[in-house]
């Protein structure tokens, strides 16, 4: 079956979506994710979205329980790249994500998870060299 | 062809053109229709000839009152331009129309003084009344038609003028709303935000609702719903000028803004510099700090 790859960058996970998403893609997506959230102890995930040009309630719910499993599980997830008119469609769905953390493209969401994983690194008063990875 | 009637008013056309034009044309001055200076002299007189002339044509080609006909066709055209010329101008639909109306009276004295038949007389008068008060009625519909054409111009220019997106700095929009929000310019706005927030790799955008005449709960829905759009981007936002008044309506009515909301957009663009990690110092200081490093 079609899986969408999930890449391990140090202490994040990166996700780029570039097949159109349909419903069993998505479940299998957040399962994988899970397991390796899970397994590499990652601190943060993030899914690129920029390739999407169609996002119905169904994925869009989907990104809010990424999001919500992820946070259990001690991850923040961004979501980057997404559309003006992905965006105005699920506003419009009443789908407002906000329980999922949003950047402008890849390179500010990964500056977004750095820094999280940087505050965590200062929180426990130790470098991690997961993060030098 | 013609009935009796059309005989009649071809024939008075023809014959007493001259007459009627003047009759015509002393008695649209005498009601003032130069008055305002929209209009000169001598293009009022061209379009009471032109009309007049395409009158005896229509009048001689066709039978009844019909006036879709082929034949009405180049009138009506003229008529039409007429009207759409003075609603451009700006008459009033009386004004306008009256220039159609104020023909009665030349024509029905031309009409009397052609024959000594009172029953001929009476038929032509009628017909001459039915034609006129047609005629008058399209003008009317033109006039009204191209007002409307106006208004819709408009709007559309205003909708496009009163939603600009602005950059303030690297980084940082301002989009001042002007004029009541609804649903249809909240798309518009909407979408030259986000637009704009991709092409410029915004990161903060501020909204500012100092032009906003009201903040009703609609108001706010469509407000909350572009900052959520915006907030899926990637970017945050910023609402600032919420004026005092509309502060104590929205809070009487329950609305609430979950958003960063600053008094004025000074102090909005003070907190999106803060964001990006920049900041406004007078020179002095700077030169100050140039001087001596900075202070400890």
């Amino acid at each position: 079956m079609e899986r969408i790859p999930i890449l391990k960058m140090g202490a994040a996970l990166l996700v780029t979506i570039q097949v159109d998403m349909h419903d069993r893609l998505a479940m299998a997506l957040e399962e994988d994710l899970t397991a390796k959230i899970a397994g590499n102890a990652s601190k943060g995930v993030l899914i690129d979205i920029s390739a999407l040009e169609i996002v119905d309630s169904f994925i869009g719910r989907m990104l809010d329980n990424i999001a919500a499993v992820s946070r259990m599980l001690d991850a923040e997830t961004v979501v980057v790249g997404m559309r003006p008119a992905v965006a105005i469609t699920l506003v419009e769905l009443g789908l407002a994500l906000t329980g999922v953390k949003t950047a402008l493209n890849v390179e500010r969401g990964m500056a977004l998870i750095q820094r999280r994983i940087d505050a965590d690194v200062v929180d426990r008063g130790e470098l991690d060299d997961r993060s030098a990875e | 062809m013609a009935n009796q009637t059309d005989v009649t008013l071809f024939k008075v056309l023809g014959g007493q053109e001259h007459a009627i034009l003047t009759d015509w044309q002393n008695l649209l001055k005498a009601g003032g229709a130069l008055q305002t200076g929209r209009i000169k002299e001598a293009e009022l007189d061209t379009q009471c000839k032109t009309f007049l002339s395409q009158l005896r044509a229509s009048v001689g080609t066709d039978g009844g009152v019909d006036k879709s006909g082929n034949s009405y066709s180049s009138l009506r055209s003229m008529l039409g331009d007429i009207s759409r010329s003075r609603a451009v101008q700006g008459f009033s639909p009386t004004e306008t129309a009256g220039f159609v109306f104020s023909l009665k009276q030349p024509l029905f004295n031309a009409i009397n003084k052609s024959s000594d038949d009172a029953a001929t007389k009476a038929a032509s008068i009628w017909y001459t009344s039915l034609l006129l008060d047609e005629l008058g009625l399209y003008t009317i519909d033109v006039f009204a038609k191209t007002r409307e054409e106006i208004i819709a111009r408009q709007t559309r220019e205003i909708s496009e003028l009163s939603t600009p997106v602005v950059k303030l700095w690297d980084g940082i929009l301002a989009l001042p709303v002007i004029g009541t929000l609804d649903s249809e310019r909240t798309q518009t706005i909407m979408e030259n935000l986000l637009q704009a927030i991709v092409d410029q790799g915004a990161e903060i955008a501020i909204i500012d609702i100092t032009g906003v005449p009201t903040v009703d709960t609609l108001t706010a829905q469509h407000l909350l719903k572009t900052i959520a759009a915006a907030r899926l981007m990637g970017a945050d936002c910023v609402i600032s000028g919420i004026r005092p008044q509309i502060a104590q309506t929205m809070v009487h009515l329950g609305v609430e803004l979950n958003v960063v909301s600053k008094a004025n957009l000074a102090d909005a663009f003070a907190l999106a510099l803060a964001r990006v990690n920049k900041t406004v110092v007078s020179v002095k200081a700077l030169s100050r700090v140039q001087k001596n490093g900075p202070a400890e």
